[in-house]
């Protein structure tokens, strides 16, 4: 089989601009547009949140949202070579990151998930999944066909998923420990592992479900149990998803008007502007509103795709399948909750959803997926040609 | 490159068909999201409609005010009330004009529920009619099935027990305007009230509370089946004030009918115990919106019930200056206690005779007999010798002009004139005008609440400052030593001389108030009498001495009085003003003479903050006042 992208594209890196106005030039500004593009939408979905004021939510997310931003353009300024030297470091950084969480968190709701850096609220396991990625990645740049379909040479690869998704999940934060060891399979099955050892392990956790479903914590089984039955306490923990639905289903085709969902602006929805905050812009701009949302979406998730299909080096092809396998999962669990499809789990809509420490984990990927497409012909070392 | 060629179209092909799924995925989403909005619209918006479960926002109710035993002056009242969920309703205005025909509205009421049919956000409720009797509820009920989305509330409005006594230092409250309403949409729920003077409006913020959350399941007429879930919010904290409600119902009687103003601070703390302006308002009137047909008979009303005299009446202080005349001079060093001067009954500077009160004259004459006598002729001397600038300064040191951090608003400053102030004003400043200066008259501007300060710091000697508010919650606002005021640092025997004309004031026969000496058994009080013209009689009255008594009304001299006691261990410190009230000694001396009995013989020792008696056993007391 011949490669999509043939050899008559590729001139030698030394031959393009190395300089910052070529590496900007060289940037996917149509991907930059699309995310302001969702911004704008967050925005307008945070103003009515609030009743049509831009404290307390919309003003300040869209500051942020433009910081994140010049520190996105200004990360995909850096050499990707220089990124994948970083990789284990950073893991080792994330890993020791979780590890104060469960030692000194800040707990909320519940969990401890947080930990307060000079007064900015960090949520680790986001930045986990970034460095998950990269350490995979920098693991398998220089691995042959050989060596991937040897069995020894993926148990590091395989600790380096498990020991955070382990961490993380004991937080506990269920939905983001999946979503990190999806990454990591993801990143393991663009490098080429087989397909009998993906079905080896999608079949233990099968065998393991119903053992583990015994550990779970009371509310995590609540939010199963609601999904299984949402009439079962309309009150209690089916409340959120009844209304949820409630809010989708009657903005109907063209909504019901900016600012005038009956849902959103009645506050029967608790919390909105977070995890249910798709439920504001499908209620006010109807299935019109939500397609436009989900093309813009499903068209960066489809560019993330191309650029690592795009991408000379194995690091860069794993990193980005990585970073779009993520943005992907973002969306699609919190939409799917939102439609009442999947149990709740406390995934936010990027870009969207009220909040800052998953705003910047989600730009700061996007801002390694930009260096991976500006370094998409760099050369690695020259052995790594031969 | 043998691995490259190995291994990207096996990394091509897995990303195409990772991309492939995700694409199905998002297919799934959108056909999902299909299916809800356009296919099933008309089941979820019928749910939507109906949304059997219904949150709304409550006002919490408003912190009480107490005063310094706890007994209420401020507290909330409960009422129902009719409100109106617009959006549960198909068209409603008809449901407005409706509601009017069956209840019954004003026409002025209807047209304001129009216009908020209009602007109000559909979400809130909106109010219709407060204050329902059981006649209005049942006929609501009857006609339910008629007036869909109106359903009947209990709110809370405003009681002020004291009413009229303590209008002016209490304050009131009253609703939100439509700018502070859009600027904090809390504001915006029914019953929400804001202060707007006295100690509602500076402890506006404390006394707001936080709103709660009531849920309630509605049948399709939108009328409320059950209540699921009400959290009443929390309410907003107690603020205990330093004022004796007792005490101030005795100044309000002892006041009422004339126009005026009595404050007592105690000397060792700085805690106001009464603060009294007579006339007063009723406040309760503001929580629902002033009648106009009142307002108008207020702001018509010669003797301006609105305006506190306490904090913001200014008065030319007459005789009850000469303390202040008396200490600057002494400190100053241009008199000694045993310096005498000759009073024939007037002083001629220059073709102008300034008389004494006496026009038979005092003779000679030293500080502390001036004072008892209230001699004009030797501070006529005094306030040529030490001039305005060191009067006003001493004014100011006493605390009679400038500002105190009393916790209420608008609280006036005073007005003592100065040589600089004269010179940028370019006022020819003559002799006379420090003349008449030295006895409180001429362009001289005070408080009665100065006037006491001033008072309490003639008493204790230190910087005692006076405050209206003792505790917020449990939380002391203030400490409660006595000593914590800075010592004034002035010379010892000049205060002796001062407290020691005071004192002869009132207990000695020529003293000007000898009948307001106390009747407590070896407890005196010491006092200043003043009384200050607001007429300038004319050459012939003067040379014959009219008595002021046969003046119209409001040409009359303003009465004042101001005292501390007892005399060698003060507690505390009063000052009487009686808006032309003739003397101080007959109109202004006897209240004070009350009040400080009262004080004298009541145990003064607060509650703890956040004390709340129900029963205003004190209060009703202190209402019978007396005899």
């Amino acid at each position: 089989m011949t490669p999509l992208l043939t050899d008559k594209t590729y001139r030698p890196y030394y031959e393009r601009g190395t300089g910052i106005p070529a590496k900007l030039l060289r940037m996917n500004w149509l991907f930059v547009l699309a995310c302001c593009a969702v911004a704008g939408i967050g925005y307008a979905a945070l103003y009515s949140a609030a009743g049509g004021h831009g404290q307390p939510y919309a003003t300040p997310q869209i500051e942020r949202f433009f910081a994140a931003l010049i520190m996105m353009i200004a990360i995909a300024m850096v050499d990707i070579r220089l990124i994948a030297k970083m990789a284990w470091p950073l893991y080792g950084l994330g890993l020791l990151l979780l590890v104060a969480v469960w030692k000194f968190g800040h707990v909320g709701l519940g969990a401890k998930r947080w930990l307060d850096v000079g007064g900015v609220h960090l949520q680790p396991s986001e930045l986990m999944k970034l460095f998950l990625a990269l350490a995979l990645g920098a693991w398998f740049q220089r691995a042959s066909h050989e060596q991937v379909g040897n069995p020894l040479f993926l148990v590091p690869p395989a600790l380096t998923i498990l020991l955070p998704a382990a961490l993380i999940l004991k937080e506990p934060n269920l939905g983001t420990a999946v979503i990190t060891m999806s990454i990591g399979g993801a990143v393991m099955f663009g490098a080429g592992v087989r397909w009998w050892k993906f079905a080896i392990v999608l079949a233990l956790v099968a065998v393991i479900a119903p053992f583990a479903y015994h550990h779970l914590h009371g509310y995590q089984k609540e939010r199963i149990l609601t999904f299984l039955h949402p009439g079962r306490d309309p009150l209690g923990a089916g409340y959120n998803i009844i209304q949820s639905k409630i809010a989708l289903g009657s903005g109907g085709m063209w909504g019901q008007g900016y600012l005038h969902g009956s849902q959103n602006q009645l506050n029967f929805l608790p919390e909105k502007q977070t995890d249910f905050v798709f439920t504001i812009i499908a209620e006010e701009f109807g299935f019109a509103g939500s397609a436009v949302l989900l093309s813009i979406l499903l068209s960066m998730v489809a560019m993330a795709t191309y650029t690592a299909l795009r991408c000379r080096h194995q690091f860069g092809r794993l990193v980005a399948i990585g970073i779009s396998t993520n943005l992907f999962l973002y969306c699609f669990v919190n939409l799917a909750m939102v439609m009442g499809l999947i149990p709740v789990g406390g995934v936010p809509l990027p870009l969207v959803s009220y909040g800052g420490s998953a705003l910047t984990a989600v730009m700061l990927g996007f801002g390694v997926l930009m260096s991976v497409h500006v370094h998409r012909d760099v050369e690695f070392e020259a052995a790594d040609s031969q | 490159m043998k691995r490259e060629r190995e291994i990207r179209p096996i990394f091509t092909r897995r990303a195409l068909l990772l991309g492939a799924a995700e694409l199905g995925a998002f297919g799934v989403l959108g056909s999902r999201l299909y299916r809800m909005q356009v296919l099933e619209h008309g089941k979820y918006a019928t749910l939507a409609k109906h949304n059997s479960i219904n949150e709304r926002l409550v006002a919490p109710m408003r912190g009480l005010i107490t005063d310094r035993y706890g007994t209420l002056l401020a507290s909330n009242k409960r009422h129902w009330r009719a409100m109106f969920m617009m959006v549960e309703a198909p068209d409603p205005a008809a449901v407005v004009t409706r509601f009017a025909g069956i209840v019954g509205l004003d026409p002025a009421e209807t047209a304001r529920i129009m216009r908020d049919l209009k602007g109000k956000p559909h979400y809130i409720p909106l109010l219709l009619k407060d204050y329902l009797d059981w006649r209005d509820m049942a006929r609501i009920e009857v006609h339910a099935t008629d007036l869909p989305g109106v359903f009947v509330d209990v709110g809370a409005s405003r009681v002020y027990p004291f009413g009229e006594q303590m209008a002016h230092v209490v304050g009131y409250v009253a609703r939100p305007t439509q700018a502070e309403a859009a600027a904090n949409p809390l504001l915006a729920l029914p019953g929400m009230r804001v202060g707007r003077a006295g100690i509602e409006r500076v402890r506006d913020a404390a006394l707001r509370g936080t709103p709660g959350i009531v849920q309630t399941e509605v049948n399709v007429h939108g009328t409320v089946v059950r209540v699921l879930d009400r959290d009443n919010g929390v309410q907003g904290r107690t603020v205990q004030t330093t004022l004796d409600a007792g005490l101030q119902s005795i100044a309000a009687q002892r006041l009422s009918g004339q126009s005026g103003a009595a404050v007592m601070i105690d000397t060792q703390n700085g805690e106001v115990l009464t603060m009294s302006s007579e006339p007063g308002f009723d406040p309760t009137l503001f929580d629902t919106g002033v009648p106009e047909s009142v307002w108008k008979s207020w702001m018509s009303n010669p003797r301006h019930p609105m305006s506190d005299r306490a904090t913001r009446g200014l008065y030319a202080p007459g005789s009850t200056f000469k303390p202040c005349t008396a200490l600057a001079a002494l400190e100053a060093g241009v008199i000694t206690p045993q310096t005498r001067f000759f009073c024939p009954g007037y002083l001629k500077l220059g073709n102008h005779t300034f008389y004494c009160w006496d026009h038979y004259g005092h003779g000679h004459i030293n500080v502390v007999t001036a004072l008892q006598q209230s001699c004009d002729v030797f501070f006529y001397h005094a306030a040529l010798l030490v001039g305005i600038d060191r009067m006003a300064a001493m004014g100011r040191r006493l605390g009679l002009i400038g500002r105190l951090p009393l916790g209420l608003p608008a609280v006036s400053e005073g007005f003592l004139p100065t040589s600089g102030w004269a010179r940028r004003r370019r006022l020819v400043w003559t002799k006379g005008n420090t003349v008449i200066q030295g006895i409180g008259q001429g362009y001289t501007q005070v408080t009665p609440l100065g006037l006491a300060t001033m008072t309490a710091r003639i008493a204790t000697g230190r910087a005692v400052e006076p405050h209206v508010a003792r505790g917020i919650g449990r939380d002391l606002l203030h400490q409660d030593q006595p000593d914590r005021w800075p010592e004034l640092s002035l010379d010892e025997r000049s205060l002796a001389a001062v407290r020691q004309g005071m004192f002869e004031v009132v207990n000695t026969t020529k003293g000007t108030a000898y009948g307001a000496r106390l009747a407590l058994p070896g407890v005196f009080m010491a006092g200043k009498t003043g009384t200050a013209q607001v007429h300038d009689n004319t050459q012939a009255q003067e040379k014959a001495n009219l008595s002021d008594a046969t003046l119209p009304w409001k040409f009359r001299p303003n009465a004042f009085f101001i005292a501390f006691a007892p005399a060698h261990a003060p507690r505390v410190a009063v000052a009487v003003a009686v808006e032309h009230g003739d003397e101080g000694a007959t109109a202004a001396a006897p209240i004070a003479h009350d009040l400080v009995t009262a004080a004298l013989t009541r145990d003064l020792r607060a509650a703890p903050p956040g004390t709340v008696v129900e029963t205003p056993a004190e209060a009703s007391a202190g209402r019978s006042g007396p005899a």
